[in-house]
């Protein structure tokens, strides 16, 4: 039961963070919650059905398959994030003076969250998929008993809700004059992480053979298998060793980030 | 500027070269939690196309941190990974939910 909580655990580790993070990044705007939700719902669904797919997407592509399937899913989560990081930055302004004026904290503005129910969605679809394949392959292959075996999920699922929880209680003891800046931060670094496994993808599949060589090599100073370095890597991306591709997909995703939400707000002054 | 970005990627992707016919093939199977072989030995600087057959009913996750590899493959399937052009060495490999007894390494010499 144990080895099965914690591999469910690990896979369910990035998409709580995410989702926690998000959690407080949405905070005060109306029907955030609701938008969560139906995220988390769609992508479990998702995760269901693609992981009972998976041997036929698997054979897709000549046998890669699900490097193509995750290199669509990686790159609409990316193009999601980056536009939410510019909305939001460009509407804050709006939403705190209007909380001022109208004594309100937010407008109903729920059209525009639909990237963040989005991006929700994508990160379960992922990681469930593969938590999907690993528990329904035990469920008929392995001399696990069922009660075993669904308790075991539950457990891995709920300590890595509970690691987001944390992470949401965490980040919502910030200032909330600071809240805001911390919570860009993050998901700016979260789209970074998300190039990173892009470019990852894309040399798994065979579709890139430049830059693949080792930026630097930590393994030996923080392995990847340890907790710390699943938190980070899910919070900031960080690889022990990663190629260089995955460096310049990195920075050039922060960067352009950047540069647009500096476009834009240099564009609403007036 | 996010879609001038995505499409520099595509562009990217699309302009370079896709596995083609000359790609060295190597297999590993995965059986009792085990693989076989567990040493490969490839040459050096040249991609490889690296067919994992998963011949256990349950799925295995082929992972590697140092040839940059991952990816969980269903019991009774077959699944491709391109190794990378790597430089002389030693690259370990596991499988991530048999990690006692499925290990392995690649020597690329």
């Amino acid at each position: 039961m144990f080895p099965v909580a914690l591999i469910v655990f690990r896979e369910s580790l990035e998409a709580a963070l995410l989702i926690g993070i998000l959690a407080v990044a949405t905070k005060g705007v109306s029907d955030r919650g609701r938008w969560l939700l139906v995220g988390l719902a769609v992508g479990l669904a998702g995760a269901v059905l693609m992981g009972s797919a998976m041997e036929k997407i698997t054979t897709l592509a000549s046998g890669v398959g699900q490097e193509l399937v995750n290199a669509v899913i990686l790159s609409v989560a990316l193009v999601m994030l980056a536009w939410h990081s510019v909305w939001a930055r460009v509407h804050a302004k709006e939403l705190v003076s209007q909380a001022k004026t109208v004594g309100s904290m937010a407008r109903n503005n729920d059209s525009s969250l639909w990237p963040v129910g989005m991006l929700v969605c994508l990160a379960v679809l992922r990681e469930g998929a593969e938590t999907v394949l690993f528990v329904s392959g035990l469920l008929s292959g392995a001399d696990i008993t069922t009660g075993a075996l669904v308790t075991g999920t539950l457990l891995g699922i709920t300590l890595g809700a509970t690691v987001g929880l944390l992470m949401y209680l965490g980040l919502g003891r910030i200032n909330p004059k600071h809240l805001f800046s911390v919570t860009q931060v993050l998901i700016l670094m979260l789209a970074g992480n998300l190039a990173s496994q892009l470019a990852k993808t894309l040399q798994q599949g065979g579709w890139i053979d430049k830059l693949l060589d080792s930026a630097w090599d930590a393994e030996n100073l923080l392995p990847m298998d340890h907790l710390a370095a699943n938190i980070l890597h899910s919070l900031v991306g960080y690889e022990s060793n990663p190629s260089q591709l995955q460096v310049v997909a990195y920075g050039l995703t922060v960067f352009t980030i950047l540069a647009a939400v500096h476009w834009r707000e240099s564009r609403a002054k007036f | 500027m996010n879609r001038f970005k995505l499409s520099v990627l595509l562009g990217l992707v699309t302009a370079t070269t896709f596995a083609n016919a000359a790609d060295l093939e190597k297999t590993i199977v995965i059986k009792g939690h085990r693989f076989e072989p567990s040493e490969i030995t490839i040459p050096a600087g040249q991609r490889i196309k690296l067919t994992v057959h998963n011949q256990d009913s349950t799925a295995e996750e082929f992972e590697s941190h140092a040839l940059r590899l991952e990816k969980v493959i269903a019991g009774g399937s077959k699944a491709v990974l391109m190794i990378r052009p790597l430089k002389p060495g030693r690259y370990k490999f596991v499988g991530e939910f048999n990690e006692e007894t499925a290990q392995g390494v690649i020597v690329a010499e």
